[in-house]
């Protein structure tokens, strides 16, 4: 399989602080990936070296085959860490989800019959397609969460990136996300990954995990090797054990 | 009043009021969605500042007005992005200097100040017809930009960090509204004055807030509103020969009081909580 995201020694920094620092991975196309790791190891910005969002000081990014630029966001569909929303915002939830169209549909241009078929199969995928006409900010958190990736799938992207995609949500919603993630993969074999510092969230189909510490990679490898207490436990600081079901 | 139509002062004052209502009332839509409303303030401040300094210096002041409102157009959108302080606190810091040397300036001007003092509150009735025909020009800019640009526009004013990482140019296009209501601010500084201008651009979009869902809407009554606020205290004005600019402000202000009140916002979740 080919390598659709290669980050070479690259360092990161975030305000005044350097959040990664010297990180080489590669990604391989079609894979789930889920990256975990305690509070300020450094996921979410290795997230933004993907689709250059982030301060990169040193090294390189290339996503799909090429040097990383703001036009190869089309390809990305990112999904960030539930954003607040207030309750009286002047957007409905297809407006939301077209915006995933926008870099496509290009500037000065309108949504053409396409786009808004890509629009509705996205948010039939995702299962809200009743709530289009909603005000966003009248929807749950697992509701908007729902929209967020509708608004990433309908970019058609080659790559997902979900940060913490069940953070605020309660027990069912969460399930509904992990399975909705799941279902995806299977449905469209994307190449996603998922930042989650909850263990029990990560995705069933998710075959390759990395775990960060500190902004460093502390370890990458297969699914199965990584459900070790004594790796994990050394990653959180604190004992944790695994049962399988 | 009809009679009063065939005089031309009236008649700028007219289209000034349609225009830099409408255009008041665009702009205002961007800077409370985007939640810096400090930009207001900073912004009038900086086209008041500019205008004194014209007087001071013998410049056109409305020439001053407009480069100083551009200058503190672009530093306010990297201010607002890059300090570590809230925005607001920032653009407040930049507001009060702004202040500070706006009545530096009215202090060092030699003999009467009522020119000066005109930029505090403006005067509808003493528009030039380079004046109106420039905020026109403006207006008709804003509004191109709007149409041709309202998705991507929705998108920011949504959130800049998703509309960025979808692809969008949403640094350009943000400061570009930035920059267009500066321009607007500083061309509405006759007819509302430097230190209530601010009051036009937050009132008609926070009243336009309080009545729909749909952006598209927002904006439309919120020029509506502007319009109408600039309309009223032009007409009450005339009729009692009071300031045209406080008037506007406090028609602006009822207007986003009654909105409130009979908000359909309010409505639903009165319903859903009794």
């Amino acid at each position: 399989m080919s390598k659709i995201v290669e980050i070479k020694d690259v360092t990161i920094s975030y305000r005044e602080n350097i959040a990664l620092r010297n990180i080489t991975l590669s990604i391989e196309e079609g894979t789930l990936l889920a990256i975990i790791g305690p509070n300020g190891a450094g996921k979410t910005t290795l997230l933004t070296a993907i689709n250059g969002l982030g301060n990169i000081l040193s090294g390189s990014v290339r996503v799909f085959g090429e040097n990383i630029t703001p036009g190869l966001r089309k390809g990305i569909g990112y999904v960030p860490q539930s954003v607040a929303i207030d309750p009286r915002a002047p957007i409905s939830v297809r407006d939301v989800v077209m915006i995933g169209r926008l870099s496509k549909v290009g500037l000065f241009h309108r949504a053409n019959h396409r786009d808004e078929e890509l629009v509705e199969s996205a948010m039939e995928l995702v299962g809200i397609k009743e709530l289009a006409r909603r005000p966003i900010g009248h929807l749950s958190y697992g509701e908007q969460q729902k929209v967020a990736i509708a608004r990433a799938l309908a970019q058609q992207p080659r790559i997902m990136l979900l940060d913490e995609p069940t953070s605020n949500l309660d027990l069912k919603a969460q399930r509904e996300i992990i399975d909705l993630i799941d279902s995806i993969y299977m449905k469209k074999q994307l190449t996603i990954v998922v930042v989650t510092h909850i263990l029990n969230h990560i995705p069933p189909s998710c075959k390759r995990v990395l775990m960060m510490k500190k902004g460093r990679i502390i370890w990458f490898g297969a699914m199965e090797e990584a459900l070790n207490n004594d790796l994990l436990s050394g990653l959180y600081g604190c004992p944790i054990e695994t049962v399988r079901r | 009043m009809l009679e009063a139509l065939q005089f031309k002062f009236i008649q700028k004052a007219i289209i000034a009021s349609v225009f830099g209502g409408a255009g008041c009332g665009i702009i205002g839509v961007w800077i409370i969605m985007a939640r810096i409303p400090f930009v207001g303030i900073a912004m009038s401040h900086a086209a008041f500042a500019g205008a004194i300094f014209g007087l001071l210096f013998h410049v056109n002041p409305l020439v001053m007005a407009i480069l100083f409102s551009l200058i503190s157009s672009a530093l306010i959108g990297p201010v607002a992005e890059k300090t570590d302080l809230d925005p607001n606190i920032s653009l407040g810091i930049i507001f009060s200097l702004l202040l500070g040397v706006t009545f530096l300036g009215i202090g060092l001007l030699k003999g009467p100040k009522t020119e000066a003092l005109n930029f505090i509150w403006g005067n509808i009735l003493l528009l030039s017809k380079p004046d109106v025909t420039l905020l026109i020009i403006v207006v008709f800019v804003i509004f191109l930009f709007l149409m041709l640009l309202f998705k991507e526009i929705q998108a920011i004013l949504f959130n800049r960090e998703i509309a960025r990482a979808v692809g969008i140019p949403e640094r350009v296009i943000f400061y570009g509204m930035i920059l267009l209501s500066g321009m607007t601010v500083a061309l509405s500084l006759n007819t509302i004055g430097g230190l209530l201008i601010f009051s036009l651009i937050i009132n008609p979009p926070s009243a336009a807030y309080q009545l729909t869902y749909n952006l598209r809407t927002m904006f439309f009554i919120s020029a509506i509103f502007g319009i109408c606020s600039c309309m009223l205290g032009l007409f009450f004005s005339y009729l009692f020969n009071v300031p045209s600019g406080a008037v506007i402000i406090i028609v602006s202000a009822v207007i986003f009081g009654l909105s409130f009140i009979f908000s359909p916002k309010r409505r639903v979740k009165y319903n859903e909580s009794s």
